[in-house]
């Protein structure tokens, strides 16, 4: 029940807006992330923006990842 | 799709799983604490990754599995009202109440609807005036900024058709009552990523700090997950206990302001029964008196004064959500109780560890 997609921001309306995952949009409230701006991706729930998906963190794990593949190969 | 294909990529995946392979923390169990863990590992087959001698079992995290039964038929006992509509998340549909389900009462003339969100509730009240609309309110921290801003909208509109049965649970407190019963041993937790998103990793800084265990807070992808198993062997392996954070993408230290916020002003903290565990002190929230209005305890009173308590049942769910059965070991699992015809929430909800069990595990 805990499942949250991340979906981007591609409409801004004070504290609701559009998101878009694979072709499906939905209209979700920002009420619990003020700072999101359009192109964010953040995490749905329920209707809800939960949390903003941080692209530097998430580079920062993947590349982190990818570097240590790399020694083993 | 973006941050998730990255997130199983296949490459990643298989050097993870190497690494998994690897580590020897000796005999190790770890359980995995939240329900959308339990199906995500199921589905991808985490359990056949990790090294010998360590096993991954299931914990209290499927809201769903861990509603009270009493909860359930008061809601059911709601429905039977006049006029009144009952607005619930799709997973309740099938768990069996006392008497009936959800599913069992829609097919007997109650009006059910599923609703994706509490705040889609809010829109059917408004769109129908003469119904009482009645949320169901289930999950954890996740979900209760949802009910949270519906039950403040329903006040903005002065709505008064909507009101919610809150059977809200928080995640810590369960956790400190499980570790502390010491009746199932456990070497390392697998820490809800999206609770965490809500309530901050450091709401878990006693589980190092009283139970010296260690824990990661992860993601729900392949490589979000594994990642925190790893670190968990490791911790084990050099001895450490933290709660690290391998879901830094969306997880942060502290708590979301405007979600505290958000809950401290609707909800306060308060006992709650969970299937299987029992009362836990301070593992609930109630509404606050100001939106008493839209409280279905407060409005329905004599639903409750009417409500018989729920009779014994030959279901093991209990024990399989405190992590002391596996589901296998139920003598009822896939014999009297299989998803098609489910006697316990575990085997219903899509997250609960005997339905995971049975669609992924049951071969083996």
């Amino acid at each position: 029940m805990c499942l949250a997609i991340p979906m981007r921001i591609v409409a801004l309306d004070g504290v609701t807006a559009v998101a878009e995952v694979d072709g499906v949009s939905r209209r979700v409230r920002l009420d619990l992330l003020p700072e999101v701006s359009l192109g964010d991706y953040v995490l749905i729930h329920a209707g809800l923006a939960i949390a903003r998906v941080d692209a530097a963190h998430a580079e920062e794990t993947l590349s982190l990842l990818r570097s240590l593949a790399d020694e083993v190969y | 799709m973006k941050y998730i294909d990255e997130f199983r990529h296949q490459g990643l995946v298989q050097d993870l799983a190497r690494r998994l392979a690897a580590l020897a923390p000796g005999p190790a169990t770890v359980m995995e604490v939240c329900g959308t863990h339990t199906m995500a590992a199921a589905r991808f087959g985490l359990k056949s990754l990790l090294p010998p001698g360590v096993q991954l079992i299931s914990g209290p995290g499927c809201p769903v599995c861990v509603t009270a039964a009493a909860d359930l038929d008061a809601f059911l006992a709601l429905g039977t009202r006049p006029d009144t509509v009952l607005a619930s998340f799709g997973d309740m549909l099938r768990v069996p109440g006392s008497h009936n389900s959800l599913e069992g009462q829609r097919a007997q003339g109650a009006d059910v609807r599923v609703v994706y969100s509490p705040l889609d509730a809010v829109e059917l009240a408004r769109q129908t005036p003469d119904k009482a609309v009645v949320f169901f309110g289930v999950g954890f921290e996740t979900t209760m900024p949802a009910t949270a801003m519906a039950i403040r909208l329903a006040a903005d509109y002065s709505l008064n058709n909507f009101s919610v049965l809150c059977a809200h649970k928080t995640m810590p407190t369960a956790l400190r009552a499980l570790l502390a019963s010491g009746e199932v041993r456990v070497s390392g937790l697998l820490l809800p990523g999206h609770v965490t998103t809500i309530i901050g990793a450091a709401a878990y800084d006693f589980i190092p700090g009283e139970f010296g265990l260690p824990c990661a807070v992860t993601g729900f992808e392949p490589v979000d997950m594994m990642l925190g198993l790893e670190s968990i062997l490791r911790q084990i392996e050099s001895g450490q206990a933290i709660v690290a954070n391998v879901y830094t993408r969306a997880v942060q230290l502290q708590p979301n302001p405007r979600a505290r916020e958000l809950l401290d002003e609707v909800f306060a903290a308060s006992d709650a029964h969970w299937r299987g565990l029992g009362v836990i002190p301070g593992s609930g929230v109630t509404i606050r008196e100001k939106y008493a209005r839209w409280d279905a305890r407060v409005r329905f009173p004599e639903v409750w004064e009417h409500l018989a308590p729920p009779p014994p049942s030959a279901c093991r769910c209990g024990e399989v959500l405190r992590g002391v059965l596996r589901p296998y070991q139920c003598p009822l699992f896939g014999q009297a109780c299989s998803p098609a015809k489910p006697l316990g929430p575990c085997m219903v909800s899509s997250e609960g560890a005997c339905a995971a069990a049975y669609r992924y595990e049951r071969a083996g």
